[in-house]
């Protein structure tokens, strides 16, 4: 997947979790939690859905990683390339 | 003497019905709204389906973490404090107990959680983070305080079919005891969304089937053949009488008396003694006697042993001066933990109209099932003053037996 493809994978999980949400003026820099309301139930439920649709597993130690939207692009493209 | 307690406040949802009016209109003018759901394994059933508006109350995200029971009871419990006229922010939030009775909860969302991993070949990884929060017992409790900014007291009531009372019963007794200053009480199902319920009742010959959904319940019939299971809920605003008063509220009615009791003796199977017991002992409680009930609400599920065994009961206790005698699960099915809360709101109209709505789907009675004043088909006009007194019974497995007793308000 390219970096545009995971971008816009992550923004409709988070479109999902968060119906009432909006990801169209999202800061890539800028942290999720900040600017979607996302609370912890909200975050593990982007990682199931990580899991589910891509197969990747995310430990929680790299949680952190996960914190904008570029670092999650970051974090994601090493392990979606051959997706 | 005890300090009475008084209904302020009704919210429901039920097969046919949102509110209180409409449901009631619908007894009254015999509309019922029953329809084919698929389900995984047992496939096309009966079942009874609420159609109230979830985001009425609550946004996307809070029905994606919740359950159907929670969306259904947070519903009740607004239009309960709606109808009440309680504004949520003008009032002690921890001075507010919610008691949701609840026949079973979990088996819904269990099921959903095996099918999801099934999909994955029973990786448990796949395994949702909320189902503890969706399984625990207090759950539809729980959802009402979480969206309401409740810090009261909360939990359910597990009491089988008898719940829907069972709650009003807790709610009147936290009341009298001083623990909160308002309750909101009552019951409800998410029922119809477990294959298990309906595999169950199946297995035990106890599932209706009809071409026609709408004849599938048909208690105190010679041809029922079953339950029809429904979803519902009935939650109501109970305070001290002195509250509502100084409140100028709409008074409903009065909770006269209750009981609650065991038949002690089998899973399944009811025990017409211990019925006819209960509801004595909650006639004692109101400080009355059988001849002062006016109207009576069967528990009547359109199960044979269920239905005969009930008039038995009732037949014991009333002897010569038998109430008006109704059902409702011919209208809305069975409604589960909801049943009890729900089939009250459905006579509580009485005292203002007079009108005692009648049974639905009666076309040949069970001569087991003849009662005098059993309203069949008709329903009847009344002077409205002359009704005061509305027994409630609602009867679970494992021998659960709960009557409640509601007197028309006189100052």
């Amino acid at each position: 997947m390219t970096r545009e493809q995971i971008s816009q994978a992550i923004k409709d999980i988070i479109n999902e979790i968060l119906p009432e949400g909006d990801c169209s003026s999202i800061d890539p820099e800028g942290k999720l939690r900040d600017q979607l309301e996302l609370d912890s139930m909200d975050f593990l439920d982007i990682v199931m859905e990580i899991r589910k649709r891509y197969g990747v597993e995310i430990p929680e130690a790299d949680y952190p990683k996960l914190a904008t939207l570029n670092s999650c692009i970051d974090y994601l493209e090493p392990k979606l390339a051959s997706k | 003497m005890k300090e009475k307690i008084v209904i302020t406040g009704i919210g429901l949802t039920a097969p046919n019905g949102d509110s209180l009016s409409e449901f009631r209109n619908n007894l009254i003018n015999k509309r019922v709204l029953f329809q084919f759901i698929e389900l995984r394994y047992i496939g096309k059933v009966i079942a009874g389906v609420c159609h109230y508006n979830p985001l009425k109350y609550q946004n996307k995200k809070e029905l994606r973490a919740g359950t159907r029971a929670g969306s259904i009871s947070i519903y009740c419990a607004r239009e309960a404090l709606n109808d009440a006229k309680i504004d949520i922010s003008s009032v002690s939030r921890d001075r507010i107990g919610v008691y949701v009775g609840i026949t079973e909860h979990g088996n819904v969302e269990t099921e959903n959680e095996i099918a999801n991993i099934k999909e994955f070949n029973y990786d448990v990884r796949f395994w949702n983070h909320y189902h503890n929060p969706r399984t625990v017992a207090n759950n539809p409790a729980g959802e009402v305080t979480v969206n309401l900014g409740i810090t009261g007291p909360h939990y359910c009531i597990g009491g089988a079919c008898a719940a829907g009372n069972l709650g009003i019963i807790q709610g009147v007794q936290q009341l009298m005891l001083g623990e909160v200053d308002y309750a909101i009480a009552g019951g409800v199902s998410e029922s119809i969304h477990t294959f298990g319920i309906f595999a169950s009742f199946k297995s035990q010959n106890a599932l209706a089937t009809n071409e026609d959904p709408n004849k599938a319940s048909r208690p105190f019939d010679i041809n029922r053949n079953g339950i029809v299971v429904s979803e519902g809920g009935a939650l109501y605003l109970l305070e001290r009488l002195g509250s509502a008063k100084k409140r100028g509220a709409k008074i409903y009615a009065e909770i006269a008396g209750w009981a609650t009791n065991s038949d002690g003796t089998s899973y399944v199977l009811p025990n017409p003694d211990r019925q006819a017991e209960c509801m004595a002992k909650a006639i004692l409680n109101a400080g009355i006697t059988p001849d002062n009930i006016d109207i009576l609400n069967t528990h009547a599920t359109a199960t044979k042993a269920g239905d005969i065994q009930e008039c038995q009961a009732i037949r014991k206790v009333f002897q010569k001066n038998f109430p008006y005698i109704n059902n409702t699960k011919g209208f809305i099915g069975h409604a589960m933990g909801a049943a009890g809360a729900l089939e009250l709101a459905g006579n509580i109209p009485s005292f203002e109209d007079g009108i005692i709505h009648p049974c639905h789907n009666i076309e040949t009675l069970d001569p087991k099932c003849e009662l005098t004043n059993l309203l069949q088909k008709e329903k009847l006009y009344k002077n409205p003053e002359e009704i005061k007194y509305i027994l409630n019974n609602s009867f679970g497995m494992l021998g659960i037996n709960s009557t409640l007793i509601i007197k028309r308000f006189e100052d």
